[in-house]
């Protein structure tokens, strides 16, 4: 069995959400001109998250959208199988906007990629900022985030699993050595 | 599931997971017709040709706009400006078209069975979109697709299928994705438009239009196609509208959450009254639109299919 390591519990997750929120209440004067999008599937469920705890301190309601990137990856000609392909949902106009990107995991940059130019072909927004829970320094891409909760430096065959309540019934982040 | 087919050939060798899976996919499709540029990259650098040996408005525009939608690059090929005036066969079109390196192709014939021969014989991946009257996929899968939109499943409808049923390969394919589906369907046509293939299916047959119109949740309703009618099958298209055509009056009298659709294009005034197509029970534009969307799922679909 392959050895799995717990990098990340409930706590863990919570303050790096909390940390997420303090940075962006720091970066930005004007809330209402941010909005978050987060990448399908965990990335998303961040957003909201650090948009309900923004919510609560400075009683703003931020929009919220999520992309799915699989039509935009470079390697469909590569897999095996053709991924489903889930809706895409950015209901607000992002033009002039400052997008705040989410995801969980940042790897080769390769989805980041995919999601900027899936942005791009929404709308042209002011800004876009990459905030991710963890970053694997492992760029294949000149791409690298705003913010990460934490850098993890293993080898690339290994997993990072990261588990979220609202999709697997708990918070943690695991590591899979291979 | 994973999508293993190479080629999209009949409804009838679809699993009801395979026609599900095309539809889950087709509504994320639909979102991105909504935005304003409609465009991913999904299909860049793959060859599409458009191969139409009968006419057709609506499918092909509709396979034109979901290949470039898909940023594939796509050329049409109609029978009266091409080499088939010149009696090249209909292999030898294909190979050559093949030669010239492309990775798909979608075709139209009047022949029953020749998409799933030009399938057997060129290494592209191929569409029917319509052979003879064998059956139009597609067309079944985008109907599928409008019905699921509003009724979310099939499982207790009652399904109506109107008119010319003998020389429609959309019935057919129709009957086939319903039967799958276990869902209840009725057949109305005078009895020289109803074709014997019928008696392997679970379908109820009524002649008497008044009667099977009553409690239906889904009228669709088939275009009367001249170009094909033999003499004799019926006596006059005015005793035709008289019998069996969806007029205003009849319109009246169906359930009140019942939906009209037609797969264009429409006769109006032949099976359905024109006030029928623009009445708000009419769902046959919202077909041609959700017909995009489908076509869209099946090329990225098969984009991935392997050999079977």
């Amino acid at each position: 069995m392959n050895k799995k390591t717990l990098i990340l519990n409930e706590n863990g997750i919570s303050k790096i959400i909390d940390s997420m929120v303090y940075s962006i209440l720091e970066n930005e004067k004007d809330l209402k001109n941010i909005a978050f999008i987060g990448i399908i599937k965990r990335g998303d469920i961040i957003a909201k998250r650090v948009a309900e705890r923004i919510s609560k301190l400075k009683n703003i309601d931020i929009p919220i959208g999520k992309i799915d990137i699989n039509l935009y990856r470079d390697d469909l000609s590569l897999i095996d199988y053709q991924p489903l392909v889930r809706s895409t949902e950015v209901l607000f106009d992002i033009n002039d906007k400052v997008i705040y990107l989410f995801d969980d995991v940042f790897f080769t940059g390769r989805t980041i990629r995919s999601a900027l130019v899936e942005i791009l072909d929404i709308g042209r927004p002011k800004m876009i900022k990459l905030y991710v829970l963890i970053d694997r320094k492992s760029r294949e891409l000149p791409i690298r985030p705003d913010f990460s909760g934490i850098e993890l430096e293993i080898p690339k065959k290994d997993n990072i699993n990261v588990f979220f309540k609202e999709l697997d019934g708990k918070d943690s982040v695991e590591k899979e050595e291979n | 599931m994973n999508w293993t087919k190479k080629h999209l050939l009949s409804i009838e060798e679809l699993t009801k997971e395979e026609i599900d899976f095309i539809i889950d996919n087709a509504f994320s499709f639909k979102d991105i017709l909504l935005r304003p540029i409609k465009k991913v990259p999904a299909l860049r650098g793959k060859t599409v040709v458009n191969l139409f040996f009968e006419p057709s408005t609506r499918t092909l525009i509709s396979f034109s706009l979901a290949e470039k939608h898909l940023s594939a690059d796509s050329v049409n090929v109609s029978t009266k400006t091409s080499s088939v005036m010149k009696g090249e066969s209909l292999l030898d079109t294909a190979k050559n078209i093949e030669s010239m390196k492309t990775d798909m192709v979608v075709i139209r014939h009047s022949s029953p069975g020749a998409a799933k021969f030009l399938s057997e014989r060129i290494n592209s991946n191929v569409i029917n979109a319509g052979d003879g009257t064998h059956e139009h996929p597609t067309q079944a899968l985008l109907d599928f697709m409008t019905i699921k939109e509003i009724y979310k499943e099939f499982k207790n409808l009652k399904v109506l299928i109107l008119g010319d049923i003998l020389h429609s390969r959309v019935a057919r394919s129709l009957i086939w994705g319903f039967s799958k589906y276990n869902t209840k369907v009725t057949l109305c046509a005078p009895p020289t438009l109803m074709p014997l293939f019928l008696n392997d299916f679970d379908v109820k047959i009524e002649y008497d239009i008044d009667k099977a119109i009553q409690d239906k949740d889904v009228i669709y309703i088939l275009r009367m196609q001249l170009e094909r009618q033999e003499k004799g099958l019926f006596p006059s298209l005015r005793e035709y509208v008289k019998e069996f055509s969806m007029t205003y009056e009849r319109y009246l009298k169906i359930k009140d959450r019942s939906i009209i659709m037609h797969p264009g294009p429409i006769n109006r005034g032949v099976e359905l009254d024109g006030n029928v197509a623009d009445s708000e029970k009419s769902v046959i534009l919202d077909q041609v639109t959700n017909g995009v969307a489908v076509r869209m799922a099946i090329l990225y679909l098969l984009n991935g299919g392997k050999n079977e």
